[in-house]
């Protein structure tokens, strides 16, 4: 239990200081920037205490806005994946979720992407919903969404495959 | 009594949920008035010291960089100075890199830099003990940057011109027609001169000004170029796409301007409307 603890406090400080430090300042092809710190909220242990994930999915996405001088628009992106990342698991993973004795890692490849990038595309898209604060840039919303979701997936998939010793 | 409690524990992680969103979008609404955003901003103690610790090995890599363009700079105000005896002439008196009134400059280095979003700002690292305080307009060498949005005793927030909520007064640098600068969120080099009259002379590469009417900028800051211009649909007014000739992806140290007269304009002004 305590190793679950460190691995999670430290996942969430290392994931908040590489997004604001580094991955904030790609902006690659000039507004495409990777969201990797969704990764914590993909990790946390799937049989937790889902207030305690709740709240700390809000101050993970707070934490990001404070550096980033964005309001509230991360953390109510993080708030939303992490409220319906229960619903999400029941669907890419099945009856296995409900047994509650899955590891990401070890998921066939298919069901992990899908679970991985609709819990992105969700985040991603609230995100740029609240950034933009107007329906007259739905287009740009979307264009945004979608290729900021791309690089992130990417980016999440790779890490995974990186670490995933350690969760094995 | 009892199934109010039973609903609540029932419910408690929706219930959580909407609270934290309610406060999520409490922040962010308040993040998109202007000078109004208290609580959350990078230029607080802990942000604003982990900005400034990377950008101290950031700026370290530019070195070379921003000594060419101090040189630069150097050498259009060594220019200004050995003119200056001779007579000032109009045509100085509004060149671009002359100021008129009394406004006074301090240096800071951004420490946070943001452009890729629809609101930008930047984080530099002077504040209150400097001197700095709300509404100081902030300029580089080679363009204007933003206005000073929020203060803290070491840092200070920027709202850059990349920002949807920023507008500043500019103007034509052959003519007095004015407009207000703003930004469509798009391209960080390219901004909007909207609201243009129609008689405005207008030629592509023509350069844009700031105009004297607000009380952050000096008259007379070069802006960016004509790029193109187009009629809106009242066909009574111009929208022009500004070239910047500030690179806003890379801005290295600044210049912060305090307009010394500001009070006693603005003091004048309220005994007018009265």
């Amino acid at each position: 239990m305590n190793s679950k603890l460190f691995s999670n406090t430290a996942r969430f400080i290392i994931l908040v200081f590489l997004q604001v430090l580094i991955l904030n300042n790609i902006n690659f092809a000039g507004y495409i920037n990777p969201y990797l710190y969704v990764l914590f909220i993909l990790l946390y242990p799937f049989a937790g205490n889902q207030s305690l994930f709740l709240f700390l999915s809000f101050l993970l996405g707070l934490s990001v806005d404070i550096f980033e001088d964005s309001g509230g628009i991360n953390a109510a992106a993080c708030l939303v994946a992490a409220f319906v990342r229960p619903n999400l698991l029941r669907f890419s993973f099945g009856i296995s979720y409900d047994h509650q004795n899955i590891r990401l890692a070890a998921t066939p490849f298919g069901s992990k992407l899908s679970y991985v990038f609709l819990m992105v595309l969700i985040h991603h898209f609230v995100l740029f919903s609240l950034e933009m604060f107007s329906l007259n840039h739905i287009l740009l919303i979307l264009k945004k969404t979608l290729f900021s979701s791309i690089f992130t997936v990417i980016l999440i998939l790779l890490s995974l495959s990186l670490f995933s010793k350690k969760y094995r | 009594m009892q199934q109010i409690f039973n609903f609540l524990i029932r419910n408690k992680n929706s219930i959580l949920f909407l609270l934290l969103f309610a406060v999520s979008i409490f922040l962010t609404v308040q993040n998109h008035a202007f000078h109004k955003s208290r609580f959350v901003s990078s230029a607080n103690f802990v942000s604003g010291g982990i900005y400034s610790w990377s950008s101290n090995i950031n700026t370290y890599l530019h070195l070379d960089e921003y000594n060419e363009r101090l040189i630069e700079e150097n050498n259009k105000l060594r220019n200004i100075i050995s003119n200056i005896n001779d007579s000032i002439s109009i045509e100085k008196q509004l060149d671009s890199t002359s100021f008129e009134g009394d406004y006074l400059f301090r240096t800071a280095r951004v420490i946070n830099n943001n452009f890729s979003k629809v609101d930008n700002y930047l984080t530099l690292n002077r504040g209150e003990a400097s001197g700095i305080k709300q509404e100081y307009g902030v300029i580089t060498s080679q363009g204007i940057v933003g206005i000073v949005d929020r203060v803290n005793k070491n840092y200070s927030r920027v709202i850059s011109i990349l920002n949807s909520r920023s507008r500043i007064n500019a103007q034509l640098n052959n003519t007095n027609h004015f407009g207000s600068l703003v930004w469509n969120g798009k391209d960080p080099n390219i901004v909007q001169l909207i609201d243009v009259p129609r008689q405005a002379p207008l030629k592509k590469g023509d350069t844009i000004i700031t105009g004297g009417r607000s009380l952050i900028f000096p008259k007379g800051l070069p802006i960016g170029s004509i790029q193109d211009f187009t009629l809106d649909q009242t066909q009574s007014y111009y929208t022009i796409n500004i070239k910047l000739f500030n690179d806003m992806t890379n801005i290295g140290y600044v210049y912060i301007i305090e307009n010394v007269n500001k009070e006693e304009i603005e003091k004048l002004q309220e005994t007018n409307e009265q």
